[in-house]
């Protein structure tokens, strides 16, 4: 077996006295596909900081390609939950992308290196944009210059939040699969966050279930059940199977607009009914 | 001029350019001024606009006045009093308003503080009027040699640390959760940014005025980013705007009050150059409007 592009022991975190989770172990392999899912508040997009180096733990190890986890590694690519970029700001597609290249550097920097910018934007499909300005965009083409840009240092591990959020189901496919295909050309490692499971399913190797009372890791058939996901939840939880797509029943992870920040208390969640299809309302 | 208005006698005042040349020599200073104030401005711009400053630009500007108005009065070099006020100010809404929101609301309360401070001290102030009001609309004609010098450092200062700090702070504008990722240091380029923003304010108002100085911290870049988003075009641009804007406005209101300008009672040359500067962002409007109708890009060349 190849050596662990991420491991983390017996790790805990807490904000103040409120523990998020902690004992939590979890192993990424080269080129693995980890989905990780859970409620709000449940420290997925933290898991991310702890990954970047920008947030630290309670208790326990984190190892990334060996390495503590140092802020601003090239071995890590990130696309962040989706902000919206003001329609009047002067950054074009091509400039975001450069940004991932070289934006952390002094100075104004030199000609651009447009064969690279051309060559990540292509890998996308964003071609054809290259040169419009980022707020201009759809969220769907926001997400894939964002996905080049997060390529551009050729990461070992890509860290998504939430990438699907405020796409359309068609969206949601595509740049599920492009990510997907990204991890398989290159060996990158995903861990992918998200409250859309159905995506993803079909590309997931693990999932990493963070749920009020415990969390799981495993594959998705094993995790994902009504037995496991109540006892992680401690409150009666169903997961149906529906035209070849699974609901979860009983909690609001997965019919809620993650919109809130992640750091909310995770309280007792009302039970909501989702639809099959969770139609999102494109935020404006 | 008897009854009625005299056109001849209006379009003499208002263009005349006989002894031009003399003229140009004994405000050579003031051009000098201008124009640095121009580079400064027009580059400061390119990231107050990326980073939505404009109020904050603003904010300082009251605060520099009313540190440059406490200098008037306890008779210290102006200059050393507006860029301290620019400062503090430019630090506090750093430190204190590192989100939007909160940002707005602390522009907000320091703003007419900073006013109210300004205005009595300049009450208090036995001197000149037009000294006072100078500060406030802009004295751009009385610029000595010291003055040049003085704003040739600041120039340095501002344009050099912009330069320095170019990149990451572009990416810690546009994209600061990536750039945070990326290892730039947000927070602390948030606040080097006040304060080259709080030194070019200060060198605005002594020039412009306090009430002024938007149209050249803010008016060219804005327009320049109406026409393009090439990260090279948009600073070129917004220079070359608030160029035309400070050394046209002078040169123009040259021609037109020669008397006035050099005269005991000063017309304020800002008018000129807040005008200038209006109609070229009016232009970049409509034009950006047409490249908006004809393609869905701004302009697309790098």
């Amino acid at each position: 077996m190849t050596r662990p592009v991420i491991e983390l022991r017996g790790t805990a975190l807490a904000f103040g006295d409120r523990t998020v989770w902690s004992g939590l172990d979890l192993t990424v392999a080269a080129g693995e596909f980890v989905t990780v899912l859970g409620p709000n508040g449940s420290g997925k997009t933290t898991l991310l900081k702890v990954l970047l180096g920008i947030q630290p733990l309670q208790a326990g190890t984190v190892r990334v390609l060996g390495h503590p986890p140092r802020r601003g590694s090239r071995a890590l690519g990130y696309v962040p939950q989706q902000r919206i970029v003001d329609p009047a700001t002067p950054i074009r597609a091509r400039d975001l992308v450069r940004l991932g290249l070289d934006g952390h550097r002094w100075g104004p920097g030199g000609p651009a290196p447009r064969a690279r910018v051309d060559a990540l934007l292509a890998a996308v499909g964003a071609s054809a944009y290259a040169d419009t300005p980022v707020g201009l965009l759809s969220g769907g083409e926001q997400q894939r210059v964002r996905i080049a840009q997060a390529l551009a240092s050729d990461p070992a591990i890509l860290l998504c939040d939430e990438p699907l959020l405020s796409l359309d189901l068609r969206r949601q496919d595509e740049v599920t699969a492009l990510i997907a295909a990204t991890c398989q050309n290159t060996g990158t490692a995903v861990l992918f966050v998200t409250h859309e499971i159905n995506p993803v399913l079909p590309y997931t190797d693990r999932v990493a279930y963070l749920g009020p009372a415990g969390h799981a890791v495993g594959p998705a058939d094993e995790v994902l059940t009504s037995a496991h996901l109540t006892r992680l939840y401690g409150s009666p939880i169903d997961v149906i199977e529906a035209q070849g797509r699974l609901v979860i029943v009983g909690d609001d992870a997965h019919a809620h607009h993650a919109t809130e920040d992640d750091y909310e208390p995770a309280g007792p969640h009302p039970a909501r009914k989702p639809l099959p299809r969770t139609r999102r309302v494109t935020r404006r | 001029m008897s009854a009625g208005l005299d056109w001849g006698e209006v379009q003499r005042q208002l263009f005349d350019f006989t002894d031009y040349g003399e003229l140009l020599v004994l405000v050579r200073g003031s051009i000098l001024a201008g124009a640095l104030l121009a580079l400064v401005g027009g580059l400061v711009g390119v990231f107050v606009m990326q980073r939505d400053l404009a109020f904050a630009v603003h904010g300082v500007s009251e605060l520099s006045f009313a540190g440059a108005a406490a200098a008037l009065l306890v008779g210290i070099d102006v200059a050393v009093g507006s860029v301290g006020g620019s400062l503090v100010a430019a630090v506090l809404i750093g430190l204190l308003g590192q989100r939007a929101r909160d940002r707005s609301s602390i522009i907000g309360v320091l703003m007419p503080f900073g006013l109210g401070l300004g205005v009595l001290f300049l009450a208090l102030y036995p001197g000149r009027a037009a000294n006072k009001f100078g500060l406030l609309t802009g004295q751009i004609v009385a610029v000595d040699t010291a003055r040049v010098t003085t704003m040739t450092l600041l120039t340095l200062v501002v344009v050099g640390g912009l330069v320095a700090v170019w990149r990451p702070l572009t990416f810690a504008s546009v994209d600061p959760e990536v750039a945070a990722a990326r290892g730039v240091p947000v927070r602390a380029l948030s606040l080097v940014f006040m304060v080259l923003l709080g030194i070019a304010v200060a060198m605005a108002v002594q020039i412009v005025g306090a009430l002024l100085v938007l149209s050249l911290l803010i008016t060219p870049a804005a327009a320049a980013v109406r026409l393009t988003a090439s990260p090279v075009w948009v600073p070129v641009l917004s220079v070359v705007f608030a160029e035309v804007a400070a050394v046209g406005g002078i040169l123009l209101a040259l021609g037109s009050f020669p008397v006035a300008v050099v005269g005991e009672n000063p017309v304020p040359i800002s008018p000129y150059i807040t005008t200038i500067s209006f109609v070229i962002y009016l232009v970049a409007r409509q034009v950006g409007a047409h490249q908006a109708r004809h393609g869905r890009g701004l302009a697309r060349a790098a």
